[in-house]
């Protein structure tokens, strides 16, 4: 017998990684997007390492934000949605495995890829592994707040633009403190930055808060 | 006890017709009031009270933005208990009344984004600077803007009604956390610039303020009844025998 909770995580995150073009599309954009700029703006390494934390946070929240239109709407379409409610668990409790699934295919993706690129951003070795850890909490951050915005958007047609719009205000807390972490780092100051831990506070508040909305607003969606 | 009595009193007037009834009687009124405190309260603005010593005459935009940015955040916090109402109660009357009052809310930020930034454009010398203010309202816009085109986009206006519910709240969860991590970044990234010289203001300036921020009160509130008024009937005119039930 399976889990409920498991056996939605478990169908996330194939969908994500077997499923043809899941994870790797985001991960693409993201990858392809960190590299043009360099190449629009110069090999200039002090510039580079100046504009690399932040243009690192954009493009990641960017590529979290192109996957946010199927999260909900899929399940919409064919029928998922109605078989979890039915499901003998809270319907919070599987919204939560999606986004959970969600930051395990994508979002970590997304924070490993940062190793490369960091590096290519003329950061120093060291603080690598920071800015992976960093990103992968913003994630956290971007996913489960993206949850929402997802199932309120995910009766329309063509979200895509919709989503954008609904997700940017609650993307500007976690891109402030992230991109400032990610900066405190480059600067030599470790991990543990306030504005660190200000980035895991606004993780926490939307595990916390995202399941919750995102459900009712999926459960509204499948009257 | 109280508890009762609020209660009592949300669903007395949340029925639409009785709303119909009595602002109808109420409407004329409070256009009235603001119509004339902001004729008066801009009148005094902009002719008769004293220029600033080292703002001069764009001093008087503060007459016109401030109540913008004071009410538009007041709005947004109606919205919110009317979303509340709405989710906790199922009252049709409270979706109602928060559209509406976004409706408004958008223009008044909208108003206070345009006449910042012309105000900024002599006193600061830009016409746009990422300061923390500047930066929580473009969001606070933003959050209004997403909130209508979320309404606008779903077809069955039950079920946009409670999404729109929905966001709203979340946005009023989201906007204190916008607000304090703006002023954050704004002191991390460029510490103690563009501030206001001297933040008490001069009597003979407060005044005509204070009456700008009631006249535009009153013209929110008369607006709102307004626009409910005629989204009531235009939903009546939509489905004539869902909104008699």
């Amino acid at each position: 017998m399976k889990l409920p909770v498991a056996a939605v995580f478990k169908r996330d995150l194939d969908l994500a990684w077997l499923g043809g073009a899941g994870a790797a599309a985001p991960l693409g954009f993201f990858v392809g997007a960190t590299v043009l700029v360099p190449l629009a703006i110069g090999a200039d390494s002090k510039l580079l390492s100046s504009i690399g934390p932040p243009l690192l946070w954009v493009t990641a929240a960017l590529a979290a934000l192109m996957t946010l239109e199927r999260v909900f709407q899929a399940d919409l379409e064919d029928g998922a949605l109605d078989q979890m409610l039915l499901a003998r668990a809270p319907f919070e409790a599987l919204v939560f495995a999606k986004g959970a699934a969600a930051w395990v295919a994508v979002g970590c993706a997304i924070a490993l890829a940062c190793a490369p690129l960091a590096l290519t951003m003329q950061m120093s070795i060291q603080v690598v592994p920071i800015i992976v850890i960093d990103m992968a909490i913003g994630m956290i951050a971007f996913f489960f707040t993206g949850l929402l915005a997802a199932a309120l958007a995910a009766g329309v047609r063509r979200a895509g633009v919709l989503i954008a719009l609904l997700v940017l205000p609650f993307y500007a807390p976690p891109i402030i403190f992230g991109a400032a972490a990610t900066a405190a780092a480059a600067r030599g100051e470790g991990l543990f930055t306030a504005p660190f831990l200000m980035l895991c506070g606004c993780a926490l508040g939307a595990v916390a808060l995202g399941p919750i909305g995102a459900a009712a607003a999926a459960r509204l969606q499948t009257e | 006890m109280k508890q009762k009595a609020k209660g009592a009193m949300i669903s007395y007037l949340a029925n639409p017709q009785r709303f119909m009834r009595i602002s109808e009687l109420v409407l004329p009124f409070v256009a009235m009031i603001a119509t004339l405190l902001l004729v008066i309260g801009l009148t005094w603005g902009f002719v008769f009270s004293p220029e600033d010593a080292t703002q001069h005459q764009s001093v008087r935009i503060m007459y016109v933005h401030v109540p913008a940015s004071m009410w538009s955040l007041s709005i947004y916090a109606f919205m919110a208990v009317a979303s509340l109402i709405s989710v906790v109660w199922r009252h049709a009357l409270a979706d109602v009344a928060a559209r509406c009052a976004a409706q408004i809310g958008v223009a008044y930020a909208g108003l206070c984004l345009v006449t910042g930034s012309l105000w900024g454009a002599p006193t600061w010398g830009t016409w746009w600077a990422w300061d923390a203010r500047l930066t929580s309202m473009l969001l606070l816009f933003i959050t209004y803007v997403g909130y209508l085109a979320l309404w606008s986009t779903i077809e069955d206006e039950v079920k946009a009604a409670r999404l729109a519910a929905i966001l709203c709240m979340a946005g009023a969860i989201n906007l204190p956390i916008i607000h304090f991590s703006a002023e954050w970044w704004n002191t991390l990234h460029q510490p103690s610039s563009l501030r206001l010289s001297g933040s008490t203001v001069h009597p003979a300036m407060l005044r005509p303020l204070l009456m700008c921020i009631t006249a535009y009160g009153f013209v929110f509130l008369a607006l709102l009844l307004a626009a409910m008024r005629a989204d009531i009937y235009r939903r009546r005119a939509l489905a004539p025998s869902r909104s008699r039930a």
